[in-house]
């Protein structure tokens, strides 16, 4: 009897000690992501919500705690419908266009072509996201604005024999910023995409081919098939980064002209940092994108079942 | 149902040839095997059946007609990879239908048909099943089912039993190969298992280096070897090969000599097969070094004036214990020999142990 209680303790303290070691390794491992996490997103939240409960504005001095930031949101700025059907409008064309068909695209082809050449466009794709936005900006700027000798110009007067001039940004500045965005947007899907294609086993192509499927079909039955997961991933992400994306457009257009590029990041930059300077009511919009950013985050996390994406440990640690 | 023939087929991969002339006939309902060792150039050759691979030259004829163009999808072969590659998003009975969508087989008709390969292979309930679902047994036959059911003119498989257990490899043989018999599809099998192909095969084309090296029945090939190499790869445990010098009707290895018959030339490699050695008062002297129980055989290995030699007795229990000396003997029909620098089998050449 003695003995067995004796190996009952044993055996509780043994589990004890693993219990521990799992908590001690939990905080090393993801300590310092929680802690990143916490740092550059959840005290920045908290921090907007309160600020958008005041009235802070240019004189950084708050007076009074209130909800007339919120009043004015719902009932009192006219500019606010305009704002989100254009943003509804910008987001879902980038993301359908260029983020994922355009990405997908530019994935299948350069995967398809002998891998040198196909490594090369990869690259030309990239160039964009890797230099810095202010380079970006003034290029486009630079091809598309309203004198002769922009590159867009050049060619239509030189190459196709335009009469005049074609100021882009004044006569399509939505499709503008869409392409601007676009371009470097479609870099992420094809990234992507590309090493998720590479992943498919060779013989599931040759089993296809085997097996009577036409190009269309094996790209439809093998290819698309494995890249669903990684395609609704890709949609989700772009949705959020687009609901939040500015610096292009407030380069290249500046929200203009006549408000015609003002998506709703620009119109809390300008609501906040404006001649206007309303901090508090930049906060309680910027509220308005946060509710959508963590309804979006949480479905990626249940839609991708991230859990599924994740692989098991190789070896079981305690 | 077809014949196939490889007319002075070649395959090269950028610069490297991989088979450089093949020259090879299967007849209608045949079951070939081919049969090499790693990296000889058997899947390619398969591959080029398939219409994964095109030939780099010559001509490949199915029922006498040119396919070397022919895409795989018009072929009407079915194929099983070594790996199976089974669709992974789709189920088994989605899987062994797909080769049936693009043949505008109507839908009813495509789930008669999927039941019925399901259970040639016996994998019914196994149908709304996916793949990672499955033990690598199962795979394999939801792979058989799927090459099957589209009643092709040919049969591949790729190793088909490599990833296998013993005891399920040897029930999938049989399997297999009774299959094929009520089925009378030309097949071809890619093994380098050279049990796998000799009792699953009609035909053997014993393959190195992309070259073939012997086609023949599985006696062929174990009886008459066409060369070196055959007799090496063919038989287990495998053939004892010792060089020696031929003069007056004496072959000479070192310290030992053999008498030779028929017309050799001036050296050969003298094969004796291990099951064809027996132990003796009397002829070449032995000392036993080692033996192996194989269930119902015995390997002995023997130190021997000609170098070490493998012998297979019959037995339950070891008669021979380690450090006996003895002798061992063979009769003269069971001897090969080689030329020792073509390594090709010099017909109707005997060796004889000499009676002193
Ligand atoms: N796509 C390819 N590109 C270049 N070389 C290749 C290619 N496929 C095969 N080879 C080469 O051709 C040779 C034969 O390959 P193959 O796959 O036909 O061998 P195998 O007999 O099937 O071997 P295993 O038993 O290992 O499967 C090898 O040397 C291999 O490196
Ligand atoms: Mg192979």
């Amino acid at each position: 009897m003695g003995a067995v209680r004796e190996e009952a303790t044993v055996r509780t303290q043994v589990r004890k000690a693993m219990k521990a070691r799992e908590r001690t390794n939990m905080a090393i491992f993801l300590g310092p992501t929680i802690l990143i996490v916490s740092f550059f997103f959840v005290v920045p939240v908290i921090v907007d919500i309160a600020i958008s409960f005041t009235d802070l504005g240019r004189e950084l001095r708050i007076t009074e705690i209130t909800t007339k930031n919120y009043e004015r949101t719902f009932t009192r700025d006219r500019q606010l419908p305009g704002v989100i059907a254009r943003t509804a409008f910008y987001v879902g064309a980038t993301l359908l266009i260029f983020n994922t068909t355009f990405g997908l695209l530019l994935a299948l082809t350069t995967t398809a072509i002998p891998r040198t050449s196909g490594t090369f466009f990869r690259a030309v794709w990239l160039l964009p996201r890797m230099s810095p936005s202010v380079v970006y900006a003034i290029l486009w700027t630079w091809s598309i604005h309203g004198g002769d000798t922009s590159l867009v110009n050049q060619f239509l007067i030189n190459v196709f024999g335009f009469e005049e001039a074609i100021d882009l940004i004044q006569l399509e500045p939505m499709w503008v910023i869409i392409f601007a965005n676009g371009f470097i947007g479609a870099s992420f899907a094809m990234i992507i995409l590309t090493s998720a294609i590479r992943s498919i086993p060779e013989h599931l192509y040759h089993a296809a081919r085997c097996d009577g499927a036409g190009s269309l079909a094996v790209t439809w039955h093998i290819t698309l098939m494995h890249l669903r997961w990684p395609l609704t991933y890709i949609f989700i992400w772009q949705t959020l980064s687009l609901l939040t994306s500015f610096e292009y457009i407030l380069l290249i257009t500046g929200g203009g002209p006549f408000r015609s590029t003002t998506v709703f990041a620009i119109f809390i930059f300008q609501r906040a940092f404006g001649s206007a300077g309303q901090y508090a009511y930049g906060a309680a919009l910027a509220f308005f994108l946060i509710v959508p950013g963590v309804i979006l985050a949480l479905l990626l996390w249940r839609i991708s079942k991230m859990g599924t994406l994740l692989q098991r440990p190789r070896i079981e640690v305690q | 149902m077809a014949t196939i023939e490889f007319k002075r087929i070649s395959k090269k991969f950028g610069d490297e040839t991989v088979i450089p002339d093949m020259n090879l006939k299967i007849s209608d309902g045949e079951f070939v095997a081919l049969l090499g060792p790693s990296g000889c150039g058997k899947s390619t050759t398969l591959f080029m059946l398939a219409g994964i691979y095109l030939p780099s030259g010559g001509e490949l004829l199915f029922d006498d007609a040119r396919v070397n163009e022919v895409e795989a999808r018009d072929r009407n072969v079915g194929i099983v990879f070594q790996s199976y590659a089974l669709y992974p998003h789709m189920t088994v009975s989605k899987n062994i239908a797909f080769p049936l969508r693009f043949q505008k087989t109507p839908e009813s008709e495509i789930g008669r048909r999927v039941k019925e390969a399901a259970e040639l292979v016996q994998v019914s309930e196994l149908l709304d099943r996916r793949p990672e679902q499955l033990s690598g047994g199962q795979q394999q036959r939801v792979a058989l089912a799927r090459a099957l059911v589209k009643n092709p003119a040919l049969l591949l498989l790729d190793e088909p039993l490599s990833n296998l257990d013993a005891t399920l490899r040897l029930a999938m043989r049989t399997e297999i190969k009774s299959l094929q018999e009520r089925l009378r599809v030309t097949t071809v099998l890619v093994t380098h298992d050279q049990v796998e192909a000799t009792t699953m095969a009609d035909r053997i084309v014993c393959m190195c280096d992309g070259k073939i090296e012997q086609i023949g029945t599985p006696e062929d090939l174990y009886r008459r070897p066409a060369s070196k190499f055959v007799a090496g790869f063919v038989g287990s445990p495998p053939i004892n090969l010792f060089e020696g010098t031929v003069a007056n009707g004496i072959v000479e290895f070192g310290d030992a000599r053999l008498e030779i018959t028929g017309d050799a030339g001036s050296s050969v490699a003298v094969g004796l097969r291990p099951e064809h050695l027996y132990f003796a008062d009397s002829g070449i002297p032995a000392t036993i070094v080692q033996h192996e129980p194989m269930g119902r055989e015995i390997l002995y290995v023997c130190e021997t004036p000609l170098g070490l030699v493998r012998i297979l007795e019959t037995a339950a229990a070891a008669s021979q214990s380690i450090g006996t000396s003895t002798h061992f003997r063979f009769e003269t029909e069971n001897t090969l020999a080689f030329d020792a620098s073509s390594e090709k089998l010099i017909p109707r050449v005997r060796i004889r142990v000499p009676e002193k």
